[in-house]
């Protein structure tokens, strides 16, 4: 009866804007809330929100929730949670911390252990889960309870830093400009990095659609194209102008940007990340498709694990020391990201983008209500409500499809 | 009030739905249906997948309450405006639904009085409870323990459950929606012995199923339904009605042939099994299959019959990478030499493809399209260095949609929209896609309908012609008869007849399993 529906909705190929605006009113939904949230706030906030300083502290205050997103992204599609990642995150930067701070190491080879560490930790919580079959929830509750526990022995309760300049321009760093002094108080090479970007991805975006035309298969109409790829490089262009007239670009932005990019393409075009989709929609059908379902499960926790690590160097760096509070509640805004970036508890559906948009949803409204000076507890009561409106609205719009 | 009374329904009859309509956006799911039930008899209601017959019941029992269609419901002479399903439980109408509504993990005296416990004030009565259920479960003829869990029963015991829980409602009218689907001949038998006890007692039943052998074995009368609309209403004590009069009616045409013509050219044997051994998954040391030797030709296809509990689809899947049991031993050969099948990755480079018996819950991945289906088993087919090439995914999700005539709006369409028939297509595609040698197919026709069943006969009948060697599974014996050109007989894990399907029939079937009983 529904595949009638659909005939009669669809004479011949070409669809109506409005049927394409109903079948996809999640994406653009959510990137137009998160316009939405940001144009309230800017309002609010007499345009502080904008501010070159305040737009490159949201970056650098929110890119380790949006590092352990694309993790917990992968997770969630493939029908798992990860309750550890704070735990894990505010570990690790311990472990960093002590090593150089204490022991004197090198920050270099430590980096790469702690990043090793964070994915072995990873693996271990995948091991339990893919493995012996232990629902994800319990061995990562585990874990997070065990790693906090251990973040605060080896600290001994007290904070530890401060760390050497170079480990700290990880996280608090800017792009140098090649070209200083060309133009007064802009980064030149860094808004110029950003045009080329801008640049790609329109590029992208017209080769895609050429390609999609090829096979006749285009579901969008013309006018969303030109208007979604217009939003997108102006806001690009913007925010890089905007990080120009500041610092320049963070190398935070530089990294997260990478992964986000590497996220994205490994979820949308590689077999690999076809197969976590259809771990997450049927396990069962997907093993007997000859897809090795238990080693997958073990892969996305210990990526989960080596991103969670590199988070939590990103947050020691940023604070310039490690605390037996860093990462205390950080599962809980990645997860909440997650599924308000469209994520489904029950896994299978997600896509890597809707993390970011849901990280900065979140994150915005932190910051908006801090310059507003909205209390801690009213702050989490709207947050809360945010998060149950979007899944309410995800639902809503299933149901009624 | 003048219309009420000229319309005043006869008393010999339980239940009348007069011009029932329900529409869904677009779609016409019922027009104008008209469903008369007599006092005591066993109605059967029969139609292609789609016709309607779901819908019809849902808006019978309160699923779709009043107000959601239109027309008139008589029950008992009485009209009736449910709405919802307790509604019309209170006065007397039970629905068991295809798939089965009990909680795995309860017993089967708490099934039984799920929401209906005999309780004062909140506190569960759990003698009278228990002792009520002894008196339900002998009325049904289940010879089990009110506290046996429900997960430890076979199907056929927990469709007793069932029907033991519809009686314990005082039922009136019971309406079983594919009762036998899943049941072996002989539970499946004893059900229907049952409907026509209940029949003596003054329950009238409604029964819908695929298998007309079964409607005509019980039902006093028939209602076909297609496409939203009755378009018969046979008396079966009054005229002749065989399965030929009935197909007829449902698909609207004359099926000349149910099966299709083949000359089929069988070469040398390319796939064998030998002394085949699994145990059961859980139970170390339970032998499921014990010893099975078996080969299938070039361009053949080699039926399996047997009753259902008699390790087909464990012997299938065990082949097929393993995926079934434990402590498996045996060989299986392709083209004489031992093939590696210790993983279904590894069984499926060997050349096997297995299709399952449940598309929905082993074959397909529901959310997503027809697309990312058909290449899922082999995404390596579209792929360069691990990465999808859509162009190429989409022309191969084309392609099997054109040579597979699978029905859809796009092969951007999810598979869960897509009706059984469509389903099984796309789970056929896949595996093709794998470029099998072998394929075993597990009831590839069970629940899709009569004129969807030709197609995929037709399918695995070009199939054979190509060359692949092909086993079907199944527990319809006239498929088999129909299709395959050779027909083991398995019973309880061994094979215990083989014959070429020219000499082969219901009776040698059946009589070989008997044998092996006696034995």
């Amino acid at each position: 009866m529904t595949q009638q529906t659909i005939a009669a909705e669809e004479p011949g190929h070409r669809r109506s804007i409005a049927s394409f605006v109903k079948s996809n009113i999640r994406e653009y939904g959510m990137l137009l809330s998160l316009i939405l949230i940001m144009a309230f706030f800017q309002y609010m906030t007499n345009g502080t929100l904008l501010k070159p300083l305040n737009l490159t502290n949201l970056i650098l205050q929110n890119s380790y929730i949006v590092i352990m997103a694309l993790g917990m992204m992968l997770i969630i599609v493939a029908g798992h949670i990860d309750l550890s990642v704070g735990s894990v995150c505010g570990f690790v930067g311990a472990v960093a911390a002590v090593l150089i701070v204490k022991l004197g190491y090198h920050w270099l080879p430590v980096t790469f252990f702690c990043l090793a560490l964070g994915a072995a930790i990873g693996a271990v919580q995948g091991y339990f889960v893919a493995f012996w079959k232990i629902p994800s929830f319990i061995v990562t509750l585990a874990g997070m309870l065990v790693f906090k526990g251990l973040a605060l022995w080896i600290l001994a309760g007290q904070s530890v830093g401060p760390f050497p300049v170079p480990f700290q321009r990880m996280a608090s760093g800017f792009l140098p400009d090649a070209a200083t002094g060309v133009i007064e108080a802009f980064n030149l090479t860094s808004f110029l990095i950003g045009a080329a970007v801008t640049a790609l991805v329109i590029y992208f975006n017209v080769r895609e659609r050429r390609a999609q035309q090829a096979h006749g298969l285009v579901e969008e109409p013309f006018a969303f194209f030109l208007g979604r790829n217009l939003l997108v490089a102006g806001g690009f262009l913007l925010f890089s102008y905007l990080m120009a007239s500041y610092k320049g670009l963070p190398n935070v932005l530089i990294v997260m940007f990478a992964l986000i990019v590497l996220y994205a393409f490994v979820t949308s075009s590689m077999t690999i990340g076809r197969r976590i989709y259809a771990l997450g929609g049927n396990e069962k059908a997907a093993r007997l498709s000859g897809i090795k379902t238990n080693r997958l499960t073990f892969y996305t926790f210990t990526n989960m694990g080596l991103l969670a690590g590199l988070a939590g160097l990103i947050f020691a760096a940023r604070l310039n020391t490690a605390t037996p509070k860093a990462g205390l509640g950080f599962e809980l805004d990645v997860i909440a990201a997650c599924f308000i970036g469209g994520a489904s508890a029950s896994g299978g559906v997600g896509k890597v983008v809707g993390a970011v948009i849901g990280a900065f949803v979140m994150g915005v409204m932190n910051n908006g209500m801090s310059i507003l000076g909205v209390g801690i507890d009213l702050q989490q009561m709207i947050k809360g409500l945010v998060l149950l409106a979007a899944v309410f609205l995800d639902v809503y719009y299933k149901n009624k499809a | 009030m003048t219309l009420a009374m000229t319309q005043q329904p006869r008393t010999d009859v339980i239940l009348e739905m007069r011009g029932i309509t329900k529409t869904f956006p677009g779609v016409n799911a019922l027009d104008n249906v008209n469903l008369v039930v007599r006092q005591g008899e066993i109605h059967g209601v029969v139609g292609e997948n789609g016709a309607g017959k779901s819908t019809l019941m849902k808006v019978l029992s309160g699923v779709y309450p009043h107000g959601d269609y239109s027309g008139e419901i008589y029950f008992q002479g009485r009209e009736c405006r449910f709405r919802d399903i307790a509604d019309s439980e209170k006065a007397g109408i039970v629905i068991i639904h295809q798939e089965l509504a009990l909680v795995p993990l309860l017993s089967i005296t708490e099934n039984i009085f799920l929401g209906n416990e005999p309780a004062k004030s909140g506190i569960i009565d759990w003698h009278a409870a228990f002792a009520r259920t002894r008196a339900l479960l002998k009325k049904v003829g289940l010879r089990e323990s009110p506290d046996t869990l429900i997960t430890d029963l076979g199907v056929g015991k927990q469709q007793l459950v069932e029907i033991a829980k519809a009686l314990s409602k005082e039922v009136k009218l019971l309406i079983l929606d594919e009762p036998t689907a899943s049941l072996n001949e002989s539970d499946s038998d004893a059900l229907l012995a049952l409907l026509k006890e209940f029949q003596n007692q003054g329950i009238s039943s409604i029964l819908i199923s695929h298998k007309l052998n079964e409607i005509l074995k019980v039902a006093d009368s028939i209602t076909v339904l297609r496409d939203g609309a009755t378009v018969d209403c046979l008396d079966c004590h009054a005229q002749k009605v065989d399965e030929d009069r009935i197909i007829r009616s449902m698909v609207g045409r004359e099926l000349a042939d149910r099966y299709p013509k083949r000359s089929p050219r069988i070469g040398e044997p390319i796939f064998e099994v030998k002394d085949w051994v699994v145990y059961h998954k859980e139970h170390a040391d339970r032998q499921l299959i014990k010893g099975i030797n078996l080969n299938v030709r070039k361009g053949e296809i080699v039926g399996i019959a047997g009753l259902m509990g008699s390790g087909r689809t464990e012997l299938a899947m065990s082949i097929f990478g393993r995926s079934y049991g434990q402590k498996i031993s045996g060989q299986v050969l392709l083209h004489g030499k031992e093939i590696d099948v210790s993983t279904i990755d590894k069984a499926m480079k060997a050349g096997i493809a297995y299709v399952t018996e449940d598309r929905k819950n082993y074959g397909l991945v529901l959310i997503d399209d027809i697309r990312r289906n058909v290449t899922l088993a082999n995404l390596g087919g579209v792929s360069r260095n691990a990465v999808i090439d859509d162009g190429e995914e989409q022309k191969v999700a084309h392609r099997y949609r054109r040579d597979l005539n699978i029905r859809c709006s796009s092969v951007f369409q999810q598979t869960v929209n897509l009706s059984g028939g469509n389903q099984q297509k796309v789970v056929l595609a896949k595996w093709l896609f794998t470029g099998p040698e072998i394929l075993i197919l597990d009831e590839p026709t069970r629940g899709i309908d009569v004129g969807a069943k030709y197609e995929i006969y037709t399918i695995i009948a070009r199939l054979a012609e190509e060359g692949k060697g092909i086993i079907v599974i199944s527990s319809e014996m006239p498929e088999l008869l129909g299709i395959s050109d050779r027909i083991y007989v398995m019973n309880e894990g061994r094979i215990v007849g083989e014959m070429p399907t020219k000499e082969a029939s219901q009776e040698k079937i059946m009589r070989a399993i008997m044998k092996s009983w006696n034995n």
